[in-house]
């Protein structure tokens, strides 16, 4: 028994191997590759092999000031996407949670942006937005209000676009705080009401620091997520009218897919990942503090 | 640990299994045997049959990439008859054009590509797949039934590697009805092309329309170019910053600014045709195959007898509409049935299936399609006459012939773009140009295709 006992030592390591080998290739492997990649000149179009750059991927990337727009833009829809569904999620949290008849028929209706596929989402709305036959330019005109471009003109397309995200992802926002309100204990409420407090009181001293991580918590996966919208941008309008609805995430996929220039596009793909992964301990740390 | 005792456990199994082969002395295990054995006879003879199929038939198999274009659409169909006529198993995948590169780029680059035969666009990703050794050589097919400027976009160092497929050309779309009202005649030059537009603009109807979503709008405006005396390239190095090529953009930009459809620099192809099939575009500039979806009865609202096709106008410095082959076969060079996928070529590109397409109204790159008398006869009349008059003054290229087209043409698109949202006056087009031509400049000379030639 010597022989299995230096085996059954190991044992632990044997079994969980499968898992690990997985996330080695299908999850570290692609990312070290792309790393990998992004130090390379590597341009299908030139017909050369893959060559050794150092930082030159990055240094003609952050030259760009294509990418320089991309990078505002990201931002610009994050933050703008995110703060919005946030406020409106919890509201819409704090006025559904009680008890009410149909309840459940409208979290089933909340649901149904969440689940939609993004490219259907995409094709809907193009059509609500189309500024010809569209029904948003018809709604506008039946109160008398001048018509917009919506998607089709650069100064309304990223506000166009965030419209959608909210739609779609204010829902999920809303159904997190839900279940935080749910885990909430009554006796602070009970022990408030006692002491005479107002509805208004009770919600924005009670109510609302309580369930402050759960939002933050739902805030940081949507952050995340938004950072690196792709498909809903790219079904809308592929990134335009000319560059003015480009995300990093859609740049980077012109430069892979349509440029060829696969260096160009691993580099910034490694400064997309750096920035979601920033942003992620950022606000990680903001959490920490908020709930000390 | 009690599962790695059951793992040691479980290696005596076979033992087990032999012992009560050998010695079958209690009645279950018999039992037990004699249901394997059972069982096992079962099994030989579909092993038997399996084995005995397998070398005579052999069925070969061939993986067919094709686009979701009207030639697509028109072979799929008939190749379970080549199947049957061949034993030849074709698999084919239809996708989207720019999928299609996506998806072959992917596969070729990487080494993992069991692509045999695939549809290609030779302005598009012709270079780039010739350079990576991606085609293989055609050295067996017969090119003479094929204009030598088509064959010639294929070939590098005397080889050639695409098949010429569909041609191409700029034509004029536009409504017999709303221009009689006006008036006016079908425009033969850009000044009456600007007056039928703002005659025809109306609350409800858009004058004009082309493309107008910048790196799809570069093959619209090429002819508009080339007839304002400009070009994308000259000699390999670009020029579209010419006083000439900067007029055509800002002619154009005008245009589809006053009279174009709302939202025109995010329209391409797809998006005006609805419009124009719903009636709410008197005038429509775009390639020649669509001819054939405008006058669909069950996809245009328009009566046929009201849309007419019309050559391009000609410019104050010429009369040069693009004439291109959008479409060619290639043959991949990692193919592994090598023969079954020529063969698959040879078919997909010949005589009987030009002539068919043909007769569906897309025009093909064979000389002898359009020779045919039962596509002579049937050919409508207006759109026979547009492509002679292409064929005979046209230009062969609608984009910049290059590696990097596809960056190109986006920054090509910048220029559309700006000229379109200023409606022709923008006092930075010019610079704009300028430093856009510089820029592919750059890329021509990266890919090491500056200059020469």
């Amino acid at each position: 028994m010597i022989k299995s006992g230096f085996f059954e030592k190991r044992l632990r390591y044997l079994f969980p191997l499968p898992a690990v080998l997985f996330v080695l290739l299908l999850m570290v492997f692609p990312v070290v590759y792309t790393l990998f990649v992004s130090f390379s000149d590597w341009a299908l179009t030139s017909g050369r092999p893959m060559k050794f750059v150092g930082l030159g991927s990055y240094l003609k990337v952050l030259r760009e000031p294509r990418f320089i727009a991309a990078l505002e833009r990201t931002f610009f829809f994050t933050l703008g996407a995110v703060l919005i569904e946030s406020v409106l999620g919890t509201g819409i949290a704090i006025i559904l949670n009680r008890h009410f008849r149909g309840k459940n028929a409208v979290k089933f209706v909340l649901l149904l942006p969440l689940v939609a596929t993004p490219v259907a989402i995409g094709i809907v709305w193009n059509l609500f937005y189309d500024p010809t036959i569209g029904f948003l330019n018809y709604v506008l005109n039946l109160f008398g209000l001048p018509q917009s471009g919506w998607v089709t003109a650069s100064r309304t397309v990223l506000p166009s676009l965030m419209l959608v995200d909210i739609w779609q992802w204010t829902p999920m926002i809303t159904l997190i705080v839900l279940a935080g309100l749910a885990g909430l204990s009554q006796e602070p409420y009970e022990s408030a009401r006692v002491d005479g407090a107002s509805h208004f009181q009770i919600l924005r001293l009670i109510t609302l620091p309580l369930i402050m991580p759960t939002v933050l918590t739902a805030l940081i996966l949507r952050a995340i997520d938004a950072l690196k919208t792709f498909d809903i941008i790219y079904a809308m309008t592929g990134g335009g009218p000319g560059y003015s609805s480009e995300t990093i995430n859609i740049m980077a996929f012109k430069y892979s897919f349509e440029y060829f220039d696969l260096g160009t596009a691993s580099a910034i793909l490694v400064f997309l990942f750096f920035l979601v992964l920033l942003f992620s301990l950022a606000v990680m740390k903001v959490r920490k503090q908020f709930e000390l | 640990m009690e599962l790695y005792g059951g793992l040691l456990r479980a290696g005596h199994l076979p033992v087990q299994v032999i012992s009560m082969f050998f010695a079958p002395q209690r009645r279950a295990e018999m039992k037990r045997f004699l249901a394997f054995l059972l069982i096992a006879s079962l099994c030989v003879p579909v092993f038997a049959a399996g084995q005995s199929e397998a070398p005579a038939a052999k069925p070969q198999e061939i993986r067919v990439l094709l686009a979701n274009h009207p030639y697509g659409e028109l072979i799929k169909p008939m190749i379970p008859e080549f199947e049957a006529k061949t034993g030849i198993k074709v698999n084919v995948e239809s996708l989207q054009e720019s999928q299609l590169t996506q998806k072959l780029t992917t596969e070729f680059a990487t080494g993992s590509s069991t692509v045999d035969v695939f549809m290609t666009r030779p302005l598009q990703e012709g270079l780039l797949f010739i350079k990576n050794g991606w085609y293989a050589p055609l050295d067996a097919y017969d090119f003479s039934d094929y204009p030598a400027t088509s064959v010639s976009l294929g070939q590098k160092d005397g080889k050639t590697y695409i098949v010429p497929l569909v041609t191409e050309w700029q034509v004029l779309y536009y409504r017999k009805d709303l221009l009689r009202k006006a008036g006016l005649k079908v425009p033969t030059n850009f000044t009456e092309l600007e007056a039928a537009a703002k005659a025809m603009t109306s609350a409800d109807v858009a004058g004009f329309g082309s493309r107008g979503k910048g790196a799809a709008a570069v093959t619209q405006i090429s002819s508009f170019i080339y007839n304002f005396g400009g070009n994308y390239l000259d000699k390999n190095v670009a020029v579209f910053n010419t006083p000439e090529a900067v007029e055509a953009f800002r002619y154009y930009g005008k245009l589809l600014a006053n009279y174009g459809p709302q939202g025109v620099t995010s329209m391409s192809w797809e998006n005006l045709m609805p419009v124009f099939q719903a009636g709410k575009l008197a005038m429509w500039t775009d390639a020649s195959v669509f001819y054939g979806q405008l006058v669909d009865p069950t996809k245009t609202q328009v009566p046929a007898a009201d849309i007419g096709v019309a050559q391009l106008p000609a410019g104050p410095k010429g009369d040069h509409p693009f004439i291109v082959v959008s479409w060619g076969f290639g043959l991949s060079s990692k193919t592994q049935n090598k023969a079954a996928a020529t063969q698959f070529l040879e078919w997909a590109t010949s005589k009987d299936l030009a002539v068919k397409a043909m007769l569906a109204n897309i025009t093909m790159a064979r000389d002898s399609a359009w020779t045919d008398p039962s596509v002579k006869q049937k050919m409508n009349a207006e759109l026979a006459a547009t492509q002679s008059h292409a064929a005979k003054n046209g230009y062969p290229f609608d984009r910049p012939f290059m590696s990097a087209v596809g960056k190109a043409r986006d920054l090509i698109g910048e220029v559309v773009i700006e000229a379109i949202d200023s409606k022709g006056t923008s006092t930075r087009l010019q610079a704009l140009a300028t430093e856009k031509v510089n820029a592919v400049n750059d890329l021509l000379k990266a890919d090491g295709e500056y200059g020469g030639k």
